[in-house]
Order: structure tokens, then sequence, then C-alpha cells
């Protein structure tokens, strides 16, 4: 059973069709990526699967999606276990004004846990995941602003991991970052898909073609080609793909 | 699975936020109804009070009969009178701090004092008013004297009225039209006011709704007790509404009998408030909706 | 072409006169200070014995200065002794002017008072424990009593002073502390009542309402915060004032908390605009962050947004009081104006604002009286000073707080 999969999938803003008849499957623990130009819907689709677009008035979805073979559109669902089930990383680091520690605790907290030594035990964990703990293990109780944009990132992952989510979403994570805290997410990415599904947001060719297993290649709503990244990124089935991926457009 | 206890949790979430909604939800209705009790209170009260006679007659029988005339024409007066100060100055004031300050540290401090001079209560106003204008400079109690300490008082909401809708201009107007070589006073006149100009009438309509009805600045610079007749100058005293109905309704000769009076007066007042209220509303709506077809 | 200097002339001219319209609010702001505090300083280190008057002991009284609240207290019969106030032994014997005539006939004082003096003098040499308040023209240089000085009124006892008699007489009692106090406890229970209401409504609108709704409910406020506060006082008087009476049983309805009550609901526009403001300043990406991690929009609102705003809103809280402190016509109307220390919520209580409106008109121009209403006015635009600065400090940090 894949992990995530989506059936003939549309998305209105009003009168706006923002994703055309999206039908795709994503196996566990591998990464995909979503790639495309500003506008073609491809963050629209990631927010899909945590339910994030239900924030916005007039939005109207048809078709399934299915996380672990439940409908997560179906009545009575409960949008804040899923998204304790299907973590989110977003494109600028957005930490809490809250203390590093709170910050990764926040999670948990928040979803009812009061088991003190259990929480601390998270979050070293989810520090030591994110490659952040070597960093900060001398100042959790200083405020997350304090640390570097990289950091942040790196924190933000953290926050996510915590609540031992099986899905994280990423919303192009390193698109506010300089490169070499760039490289520190991917090698991130590479680790956590041993234990997460991983699906990506990025405008960055190289670093789709770097990070991912899979790639998919939206345009104007619509799923254009969707196939093993090595596969997209050597041989094209198709023309518009490849202009896009050369950097003839976009 | 876990989801026992989870599904304890979500419950407990779902509850204390249905809980905490429901009464954000119920206190919200209750500042409303708070409002529409009071309007609804006075019109309920005062309607039938209200009559032509009400409107054009002079006090009568120690203000126990008759109408509110001299009132409602001090109020204007004073309306009048206040706005030829504050409204000239004000919009200079504002267009200076938008359009000509260019020192920081000057604008901020001239947007610091305009802050203070807004949170000095009414009543501080009529001291200064009374000090100032009817002994220091011998205007005496006056229309003058009154006009110009409520000026002063709608200074800070001219002056911020007019900043803000300058503000709300795009600088591409005025960089086009310093590039077809207009001179900056002639570009503010020719195109950065009139782009702003909607927005600067509808906060002057307001500045006016709160004019008509501030009684403590008026106490010791204008307002008569009882006078049964119009001014004929700026320098004589009128009755005014707000400070009628304080006299109807806490000292006057016959409070029982003129509880009536004092409900006309009450409502004729919040007349006043409400149309100036829509007015801007619908200003606002038309000019708005003029630009979008623009 | 035109003329280039004359156009540019013209244009320095203009500018120049919209420069002195930019400063008019600090032109104002100083006016104010000066006049306020011009009119308003000679009261200290003045007599607060009534104006044209003295009084005068027995030459072998001891005592030469006294305090204003011992004066009060000897001619309301409560000190009956000298020993009381640091003299000898020997009781108090009031004496007003008119008490001259169960002394002296009308023949012996004179037709035109030529004798007067002369009957006071020979009163107050002749009973050792007199002490006579008299007009100051009566007393002449051959005077056989001796004139005690009162004790000037000083900044301390005019702000700590717990009685507020300030046309009483032989010696006004210009003690403020139970109108400092009557204005505090009005205001702080105003702040309590509306502060909670007015977050409500502020997070309702900001995070909670459809757009819809905001629309509707945002002219409401605007419309609240334009209804005159003697149309509030009004309603207060006629609708709250007698609630609270039947409600707690009391003689009299005007009270501190009807005063309170009035005042929240005056405060309620400002709190909710400026909280509002301030909640919808958390940036989304963060409301979004938590959500994400299984916050329900509560969690997300007490735990983030409104952590995030806190300074806002304590803006609002502290612009809120600003304003209930100031307020005049509606306290003066529903608070029974009693220059009493308050003790309880449902007791009468005086405002500054409601002292300076009530007493104004009756005091005369420089008059002891007069002054000390310009000395109230004075404090409390230092009071609206600090607040407002506190406001303006809090808001710029957190300008500079926020990247």
């Amino acid at each position: 059973m894949a992990k995530i999969e989506t059936l003939d999938a549309n998305l209105f803003y009003g009168d706006f069709h923002a994703l055309k008849n999206i039908s795709m499957q994503m196996e566990e623990n591998t990464v995909t990526a979503l790639i495309g130009p500003s506008g073609c819907g491809k963050s629209t689709y990631l927010r899909l699967f945590n339910r994030m677009n239900d924030l916005i008035d007039s939005t109207r979805i048809t078709g399934q999606i299915l996380v672990d073979g439940e409908d997560i559109y179906r009545k009575n669902i409960n949008v804040d276990e899923l998204r304790i089930k299907v973590g989110m990383v977003f494109q600028k680091p957005n930490p809490f004004p809250k203390s590093i520690f709170e910050n990764v605790a926040y999670g948990l907290r928040v979803n009812g846990e009061k088991n003190k030594s259990y929480i601390e035990d998270k979050v070293v964990q989810s520090l030591k995941q994110s490659a952040l703990w070597n960093e900060v293990s001398d100042k959790l109780t200083k405020s997350a602003f304090e640390l570097s944009g990289g950091q942040q990132q790196r924190l933000c992952i953290a926050r996510a991991l915590a609540i031992s989510p099986s899905v994280i979403l990423m919303d192009e994570p390193a698109s506010a970052l300089d490169p070499l805290s760039t490289a520190k997410i991917e090698e991130l990415i590479h680790e956590l898909k041993k234990e997460y599904t991983i699906v990506i947001v990025t405008h960055n060719m190289q670093q789709a073609s770097r990070v991912s297993d899979y790639t998919a290649f939206f345009y104007l709503g619509e799923l254009v080609e969707y196939g093993q990244t090595v596969e997209i990124f050597t041989k094209p089935k198709l023309k518009h793909t490849e202009n896009y991926i050369t950097g003839r457009f976009g | 699975m876990i989801s026992e206890k989870r599904t304890k949790i979500e419950k407990s979430k779902k509850r204390s936020e249905q809980i905490a909604f429901g009464i954000f939800r119920a206190m919200s209705i209750l500042v409303v109804g708070i409002l529409f009790f009071i309007l609804g209170f006075i019109v309920v009260k005062g309607i039938s009070v209200i009559s032509w006679d009400f409107i054009t007659k002079m006090p009568e029988d120690g203000m126990t009969k008759g109408g509110i005339y001299p009132a409602i024409i001090g109020t204007f007066c004073l309306i009048g009178g206040s706005i030829l100060f504050s409204f000239p100055i004000g919009v200079m004031s504002g267009i200076y701090i938008n359009e000509y300050a260019t020192n920081g540290k000057l604008v901020r401090f001239i947007r610091l004092m305009t802050n203070n001079l807004a949170g000095i209560p009414s009543i501080v106003f009529g001291l200064f008013g009374m000090s100032l204008f009817v002994n220091t400079l011998g205007f005496g109690d006056s229309i003058i004297a009154g006009s110009l300490t409520l000026g002063l008082m709608t200074l800070p909401v001219v002056i911020r009225t007019t900043e803000e809708a300058l503000k709300s201009v795009d600088n591409s107007f005025r960089h086009g039209s310093y590039a077809l070589g207009a001179s900056k006073l002639q570009t503010i006149r020719r195109v950065t006011l009139p782009i702003a100009y909607p927005n600067i009438i509808t906060g002057l309509i307001l500045s006016i709704g709160r004019v008509s009805g501030e009684t403590a600045p008026i106490l010791f610079t204008v307002a008569a007790y009882f006078l049964p007749k119009l001014p004929h100058s700026i320098f004589d005293q009128v009755m005014a509404l707000p400070y009628h109905l304080y006299v109807l309704a806490t000292s006057g000769t016959n409070i029982e009998e003129s509880r009536p009076m004092a409900y006309g007066t009450a409502l004729v007042l919040i007349m006043i408030v409400l149309i100036l209220n829509l007015l801007a509303n619908a200003l606002r709506r038309y000019f708005s909706k003029k630009v979008k077809m623009n | 072409m035109p003329k280039p200097f004359y156009k540019k002339l013209f244009e320095k001219i203009i500018e120049g006169i919209l420069a002195l319209s930019g400063s008019i609010t600090s032109l104002a702001v100083l006016l104010i200070v000066i006049f306020l505090f011009k009119e308003g300083l000679g009261l200290f280190n003045r007599s607060p014995i009534s104006e044209g008057y003295v009084l005068a002991v027995n030459k072998s009284n001891p005592i030469s200065k006294i305090d204003a609240n011992l004066v009060k207290q000897i001619f309301d019969q409560e000190i009956t002794n000298w020993e009381k106030v640091g003299g000898k032994k020997d009781s108090i014997i009031l004496f007003h002017l008119d008490d001259i005539n169960s002394i002296y006939t009308e023949a012996q004082i004179g037709e035109n008072l030529e004798n007067l003096p002369t009957c006071i003098s020979n009163v107050v040499d002749s009973i050792g424990g007199i002490v006579a308040f008299v007009p100051k023209s009566y007393i002449k240089s051959d005077f056989k009593g001796k004139v005690i000085e009162p004790v000037n009124i000083t900044p301390k006892e005019f702000l700590l002073g717990k009685e507020w008699y300030p046309t009483a007489e032989p010696s006004a009692q210009m003690g403020i502390l139970p109108i400092l106090l009557g204005t505090l406890w009005v205001s702080l229970g105003a702040i309590l009542l509306s502060l909670p209401l007015g977050l409500a409504v502020a997070i309702y609108m900001a995070e909670i309402a459809n757009a819809r709704v905001r629309n509707i409910f945002k002219p409401i406020i605007e419309l609240l915060a334009g209804i005159p506060s003697v149309i509030y006082g009004f309603f207060g008087l006629v609708v709250i004032v007698p609630l609270i009476q039947t409600v707690f049983n009391l003689p009299v309805g005007e009270t501190a908390l009807a005063g309170s009550i009035i005042l929240a609901i005056m405060a309620l526009p400002t709190i909710i605009t400026i909280a509002e403001d301030s909640l919808r300043t958390t940036p989304r990406s963060m409301k979004e962050a938590s959500l994400a991690l299984g916050a329900s929009r509560w969690q997300t609102i007490y735990r983030i947004v409104i952590p995030y705003s806190i300074s806002g809103i304590t803006a609002a809280a502290i612009l809120g009081i600003g304003r209930a402190i100031g307020e005049t016509m509606a306290v003066l109307m529903v608070t029974g104006n009693a220059a009493v220390m308050p003790h309880s919520f449902l007791e009468p209580v005086r405002t500054i604002p409601a002292t300076i409106a009530a007493e104004l008109g009756e005091s005369p121009k420089d008059g002891l009286h007069y002054q000390a209403l310009f000395i109230l006015g004075s404090i409390l635009f230092i009071m609206t000073l600090i607040i407002n600065l506190t406001v303006e400090y809090i808001s710029s940090r957190n300008k500079l707080g926020k990247r």
C-alpha cells in the first residue's frame, strides 16, 4: 500500500481552479520532490496532505487523498490528529517566540503530553535527529530567535520530528538559507528518509535531483510528469518537462 | 494503537476550544447587544418627545416644556467654529508632517506631541480654554472661546486623518508628477491631495461627530445653563445639546418633569452622531467604488 | 515662462506656513502646561484661612502657628482643649463675629460699627481660651490679642490630606487623597470589567469570526466610540444606577460600581481596536506552524498569538485606563461625587475630572479653591502624559523587537 495516495484531486479557490485532476502515489520511506514554476500549484498540493488549505476561506476540494489508506478529507476525521501524523516544515524558518526547548516541546505539550522526563528525552532526541544538538545543547533556555537562519530551520525540523510523525512535508525548506545551511538540510533529509516519508517542494532543480527518489513536475495546476528522479532528470518523457529542467523556461 | 489515549486528548482539546470560542462569541454578542440596548433605549424613550415644536421652540417652564432650539443652534455654531479652526490648520499640519518634514527625529517628536495632545482628557482642555481664551484673552464665555477649545481638541484627529490619507497615496504618483517638472507644491495640490481627498473628508466628518458630543471642554468656555435666545455674535454664550442634556438630567429645576425633555435631547444628539457616522461610511464606500472603477 | 524667482519664493512661504501648522500640537501641549501651572501653582504657600479673615487668640496663648486640619477640628468642636494642639491646659472657646451681639449692645458697637474693632479686641483680651474668627479689617494696630498664623498649604498635605472641603470656614481643607483614590478605584474597576470583555471581542474579530461578521462588527465598534460621553452618563443615570440600587439594596445607586460599569463600556472601543490590531500582527506562518503541529485553533491563540502580541494588548489596557481616568461627564453623572475615602465599590466616590467639572463653576477666579482645581487638572494632565509616554515606549520597543 502506498503511504500517500491521491485520486483525481481538484482544488478551487473560489472560481479559480488551482489543482486539476491530480492522481499519484508516494511510497513509504521515499523522498518525493514537487517541482514546477511559481504558481503551478505544487505548494497548494503539498498543503493538501495536512489540510493546511482549510485555513483559507472559500477553498473547495474534490477527489480523494489517502494517507495510510485513510481518506483524510472524510467527515469526522480529526484534523489535529492528522497533523500529528503529517508534520510540516515551512519555507521561512518560523520558530515561536519561545525558548529553544519550548519550541521543540510545543507539539508534545499541545497534544496533552504531561510527563516531564518523556518530553525532555523527546526534545533531546529530536534535536539530535535534526543535527542541531551539538550546537544548542548548552543554551536550550535561550530564545529561538538567537539562532542563525539555518539553525532556526533545523529547529523547525526538530519541532516537527518531536511529535513522531510518519510523513514530513517540506515547503521549500532551504529557499531562505545560505548554501552551507542548505547543504546541512539536504544531508538531514537523506538521514530522515530512513524513518520518514518526505515530500518536498523545491525551486531548485539541483536540490531536487540531489535529495529525491521521485520527482513530480507541475504546471498550471496539472501534474505533467511523475517518475523516478533519475528518469525525469536524464530522459524525461515529455518535451515540456525537459524544457523546464534544463532551464529553458520557468 | 495509542489511539484510546489520543482520542481522549483530542476530545478534551475540542471541548476546551468549543468552550473558549463559545465564550468569545457570547461576549462579542454581549458588546453588540450593549450598544443596541443603549441606542434602542434612547430611541424608544425619546421618539415620542420629538416633534417639530421640540426642535424649533425655546425651552419653557423651567425646561420641562417647549423645545431645544437654542441648544441645537448652539451646537451647530460650535461645530462650525471649531472646524473653521481645526480643519485648515490640521490638514496643513498633516501635509507638513507627511510631505515636507524630512528629519526623522523632528517627525517623531511632532507625532509624539500629537499623540500626547490626543491623550489629554477633555476636562483639561476645558481648564486650559477657560484660562487662555476666556480669562487671559478676555473673550469671556463665548462661542469663540468654546470653538477654539473644541478645535484644539480635535486637532490631533484631523492631523492623523490627513497623515494616514496622504500616506496611503502611492509614491509613484508623486514621482510621476516630479518627472513632468512639477514642483513639490504643485504635486501636492494637483496630484497628492486630490487622491487623498476622500479619506481626509471621511475622517473630518467623524471628527465633527466628536465635537458635537463633547461636554467637558465647553462647560467653562461657552455653555449656558439656560438662555432662551439665539446668539448674535461670536462673543455670545450659547446653549449646547450635550450640556443641555447634562443639565436636564442632573440639575434642572424639576428633574422628574424634565425627564422626557432629556430623552428627546439625548435622541437628537444620538441622531446627529449616527447620521455623521453613516455619512462617513457611505462616503467611504462611494469613494472606494469610484477608485475601483477608474 | 513664469518668473521662477517669485514662484520659488511663493513655495518657500507656503512651506513656512505648513511648518508652522506642523508645530501647532507641540505649541498647544506647551501652552496647556504653562497655563495649568500658571493658574494653579499659587496655591502652595498660601494661607488656607478664608480670604480676608484671621484667627486671633488671647495674648497669653503660647500657640503661634496652627495646622489647617487642626483649625477644622477646633471649629467642629472635635478638639476642645488647647492642650491637644500643644498649648496650655485650657478649654477652647470659639468666637465668631456674630457672637459679638450677645456680648455688646448695638449702641456699644456703634451705628456704623465704628467701635467693633475695639469690642473684638476687648473680648479676645478678656477670655483666656478664646479663638476668634474675624475679618482682618477689624484687627487694628492697637489689637490686644494675638493673630495666629496658619501653616500654609504644602504639596505633601495637598496630596496626602484625607479631607476635601475646599470652601470650609474658617480654614479650607485641601486634601485630595480621597479624590485621587476615587479616580484610581473607578478606573481600575472599569479596566477589570472591560479588559476581559474587550480582549474577547478582539480575539473573536481577529481570529475566530469570518470576514462577513467582522465587516458588521467594525462599524458597530466605531459607533460605540462615537457616542458622546454625556449620553453614556445619562444612560447610566436612568438605567444602571437604579439597577444597582435595587440589586444591592442600597440607599443610593450612584456608586463607584456604576462609574466603573459605564467607563468599562466607554473604554471598550479603545481596547478592542488596539488589541485587535496587535493580534493581527502575528505572522501567519507562525500560526500555521502551530496548527501543523496538531495544535487546535484555541491552543494556537493562547499559546502563540496572545504571547506574541502581549505588548500591544498591554498598550490597549493602559490606554483604556487612560481613557477611564480622564473621562468627565459620565462619571460625574453616576458616581455620586462624595469626596470621602473610598471603602467599597457600593459607595459614592468622586474623581478628579468630576471634581473639576462640578466645582470650577462655583469657585471665584484666583481663589484658593480655583487654584486647587487647576492643580488637580495638572495632576490629571501628568497622569495621562505618563500613560501616553508608557504606551509610546512599549510600541516603539515593540517595533524594534520584531524585525
